[in-house]
């Protein structure tokens, strides 16, 4: 079975002003959205405390408000949590106050109203204010030098300007991404920047796989005796590559939908960002990274036999 | 075709029968002569077998200034000794300073200083005043004994749970990681944990007059102390007390803690048994003190105030209060386990329930199972024979995680049961890019036999970069990641490089097995 034929055509180049447009809207729209709604930074970043409590029959919110209420917490966060039974509430860390007790209290209150009986305690989150900052520090950083550390391999093993067209495509697709979870209002935790750098490989895997093709159709074009415009070989690079991509796009989203779909709600998110990048992630291993690459055509040759050298590596 | 070694059928074999063993005490318990190495189950994360997870931050710059207060004590007995007056002797977190009356006494207040405080250092800016400076690594050494002692302390009381294995380690220089796997009540847990469980034994100031001192003129030496909350004509209340400053026994001179009936009014109560110095100082307090009435203070709250009647040598005293049976069996616990040397306060708490735990395993084993089915489907419907022979390497690859796992000790997290998924998904990958050459090749004229070669061979470099690229984002996720990103991180890193060998070595000698014998062959069923 054959979903691409193998003598598939298609001029990515030629559209690539059309896909900069598509790109460029993306982008704008996934800015934009960051900078007015901003991201929904769960407890891991903002500090805070979340419950997660099953009830024997699903309970209305309201009830549940008016059970916290006496304890101080009448203004958390109350929402259901994949099930009616199922409910999350979260709360802000307060200035000043032992807030790993807030479980304690809340978890009271709706035991007293309730039924001790009636409620399960199923998960208890709770992350300071200093914990929440050195979280969010530390994640920056993950992504940061996780794309440094790509931009050095890339660089060793291909030219610099492939380096700097792979990641384009990386801050095209952690830009997009982020932009979903600001648009959908889905929260941003721990795990999801995980996704991401998950994302970041994923993505760059694909990059390189076309990137590697690029290598070796210029390194047998430099032997004609005429050759072939950079535009072209790159072009014909993508489309030769162009069935693994869209196979391996489509096993990897298999089960990340098995994932999405099955493996509960805490993880719902986390997969929701490994879908969105897969997506995205391969459209700019097509669309962003030889596009890019190609525009850096000139700016960046050392010397040609630099350039030989490195064609000549495996 | 190029041959395939036979060292390299022997790698595979040797790879899978380490893989089964490996994998086997997942499933049930292996016999006792399986060797040691591979006995060991992988390790469920706490977000999948339910319990409490606790960060604690131990205040590190109470511990140095308890100790510089405790000194303070000791600076002011030295200089009594040798009969110098002083008009000043006052501490903050990390100095002393003591200004002297008399000029004629500054050399040998000078000389009494030096002899009693080589942990400070000692400067003399203005001829009356010295200002001793705690030394930075006499402070750093202070901060790690009390983290230290701090675990210590934990440990015994969280031992005196009957949970199995629970996890006290140091993270950091300041922070204590706790976590009592199957233990739901977080709540009684961290009261457990959190509470200093401070005792002190100070004498009532009888003479002294409390209205007056509660309007603001405290007698030199005492200070006031309140009762716990109480509610009287529907006022919250809490009796005041006029104390000596002095701590005439404290919690270090205990040597047991019992629950106990208070058979006055048939509440629980803690009995407390004194060491041979508490007992003794007991002995002689009491004996000297018959008719006033000494208090007893728990965590800076006066638990009670007696009167002594007579003078009491056996060497116990009794907490009451209203306390449950569950109260005053842990007060009992955290007396005997011993006082915190400095404050925690928990900074980070993930506790899971049981039933989430579970619900989280059965919801990953679901989603390992239907992803990895589809992918299996997909593989041999599209690459027929050769989607087959990927799927084998990919059952393999499974294997192998869970046996690296195991045998690695690694912890396996509900996100790191994610970075399984993804890693089947990902595994094929390999294959896809050969199987895919191999077509090209194929479509270019090349006999079968050599466009294996050619699909292997040309694909290899593009797998090894593809692959060391999410290797290195796996990497540094397992370097700044927390908790459950870590498990995530370790499964990623694990599955990637297993997921090179059966992607690559092991198809390409299931291939080489299937056509040795065979001299031509005329088409691939890919």
């Amino acid at each position: 079975m054959q979903l691409i034929r193998s003598d598939i055509n298609v001029d990515f180049i030629g559209k690539r002003k059309f896909a900069l447009i598509i790109s460029g809207i993306m982008l704008l729209v996934s800015l934009g959205a960051l900078a007015t709604k901003g991201l929904n930074f769960g407890i891991d970043f903002t500090g805070g405390t979340l419950v997660e409590v099953k009830f024997e029959k699903a309970p209305a919110i309201t009830d549940v408000r008016s059970a916290i209420s006496p304890k101080g917490y009448g203004n958390a966060v109350i929402q259901e949590f994949g099930a009616p039974e199922e409910i999350l509430i979260r709360v802000q860390n307060k200035e000043a106050e032992n807030s790993s007790v807030i479980s304690t209290a809340i978890l009271d209150g709706l035991a007293e109203k309730f039924g001790a009986d009636a409620i399960e305690m199923r998960r208890v989150e709770f992350v300071g204010p200093q914990v929440g900052e050195e979280l969010t520090r530390a994640g920056i950083m993950a992504v940061l030098i996780a794309m440094l550390a790509i931009l050095i391999y890339v660089t060793f093993r291909f030219e610099f300007r492939f380096a700097l067209g792979a990641d384009a495509a990386l801050l095209h697709d952690i830009t997009i991404v982020l932009g979903l979870f600001a648009l959908t209002g889905k929260e941003f935790s721990l795990p999801v920047i995980a996704a991401l750098l998950t994302v970041i490989g994923y993505s760059l895997n694909d990059t390189i796989v076309v990137f590697d093709r690029i290598r070796e159709n210029f390194a047998a074009n430099r032997k004609r005796k005429n050759p072939l415009d950079e535009n072209l070989v790159v072009n014909d690079s993508i489309n030769q590559t162009l069935s693994r991509t869209l196979m391996t796009s489509v096993t990897t989203l298999l089960v990340v939908l098995a994932l999405f779909l099955l493996g509960g709600e805490v993880i719902h998110d986390f997969a929701f960002a490994l879908i969105a990048g897969i997506f995205v992630g391969t459209y700019s291993s097509i669309y962003v990274a030889s596009p890019v690459m190609l525009a850096l055509a000139g700016r960046f040759k050392g010397n040609e036999d630099e350039i030989k050298e490195m064609e000549a590596r495996p | 075709m190029h041959s395939f070694p036979r060292w390299k059928y022997g790698l595979i074999l040797t790879v899978l029968v380490v893989s089964l063993m490996g994998a086997l005490p997942n499933l049930t318990t292996p016999p006792s002569w399986w060797p040691s190495a591979l006995s060991t189950p992988m390790t469920l994360g706490l977000d999948l077998k339910g319990g409490i997870h606790l960060v604690l931050d131990v205040d590190v710059d109470k511990a140095v200034s308890h100790s510089v207060a405790g000194d303070i004590d000791t600076a002011r007995q030295a200089l009594r000794k040798e009969r110098i007056r002083y008009s000043k002797l006052s501490n903050d977190n990390s100095s002393m300073t003591v200004v002297i009356r008399e000029a004629g006494e500054i050399d040998a207040a000078q000389q009494v200083l030096q002899e009693n405080f080589n942990t400070y250092t000692i400067s003399n800016p203005a001829g009356s005043t010295f200002v001793l400076n705690l030394k930075p690594e006499t402070a750093k050494e202070l901060k790690k004994f009390a983290v230290d002692q701090a675990i210590e302390v934990i440990r015994n009381r969280i031992d005196a749970l009957g949970t199995t294995e629970p996890t006290i380690i140091k993270q950091g220089e300041r922070r204590i990681l706790v976590q009592i796997p199957g233990f739901e009540d977080s709540a009684r847990a961290k009261d457990l944990i959190g509470r200093t469980a401070q005792l002190e034994f100070k004498l009532v100031d009888e003479k002294g007059d409390l209205d007056k001192a509660l309007s603001g003129s405290i007698p030199p030496g005492d200070i006031i102390m309140y009762g716990p909350d109480q509610t009287r004509n529907g006022k919250s209340y809490r009796q005041p007390y006029l104390l000596k400053r002095h701590t005439e026994l404290s919690g270090n001179e205990i040597a047991d803690a019992r629950v106990s009936i208070d058979s006055r009014y048939n509440e629980y109560a803690v009995t407390l048994k004194f060491n041979t110095k508490g007992a003794r100082k007991f002995d002689k307090l009491t004996a000297a003190h018959v008719g006033e009435r000494f208090a007893i203070i728990l965590e800076g709250t006066v638990n009670s105030a007696p009167v002594i009647r007579e003078r009491i040598a056996g060497g116990s005293a009794q907490i009451t209060g209203s306390f449950s049976p569950e109260e005053a069996h842990d007060l009992a616990i955290i007396l005997r386990a011993g006082a915190l040397p400095a404050p925690v306060k928990v900074v980070e708490e993930r506790s899971i329930g049981p039933s989430l735990g579970q619900d989280s395993i059965d919801q990953g084993v679901n989603s390992i199972l239907i992803g990895s089915a589809l992918v299996l489907i997909f593989m041999g419907i599209y690459y027929r024979m050769f989607g087959m022979v990927a799927n084998v390497a990919l059952v393999f690859n499974m294997l192998l995680i869970l046996a690296a796992m195991s045998i690695i000790g690694g912890t396996l997290t509900l996100p790191g049961i994610a970075g399984i998924v993804l890693t089947i998904g990902m595994a094929v990958d390999a294959n896809v890019l050969i199987f895919e050459r191999i077509r090209e090749e194929l479509s270019l004229g090349k006999t079968p036999l050599a466009a294996i070669d050619g699909g292997y061979d040309k694909a290899l470099s593009t797998i090894v970069d593809a692959n060391i690229t999410t290797l290195i984002a796996a990497i540094v996720l397992f370097q700044f990641g927390s908790g459950p990103v870590k498990g995530f991180a370790v499964t990623l890193s694990v599955g990637i490089l297993a997921s090179m060998f059966t992607a690559i070595t092991v198809t390409r000698g299931i291939i080489a097995f299937a056509t040795a014998k065979r001299n031509r062959i005329e088409k691939l069923s890919i």
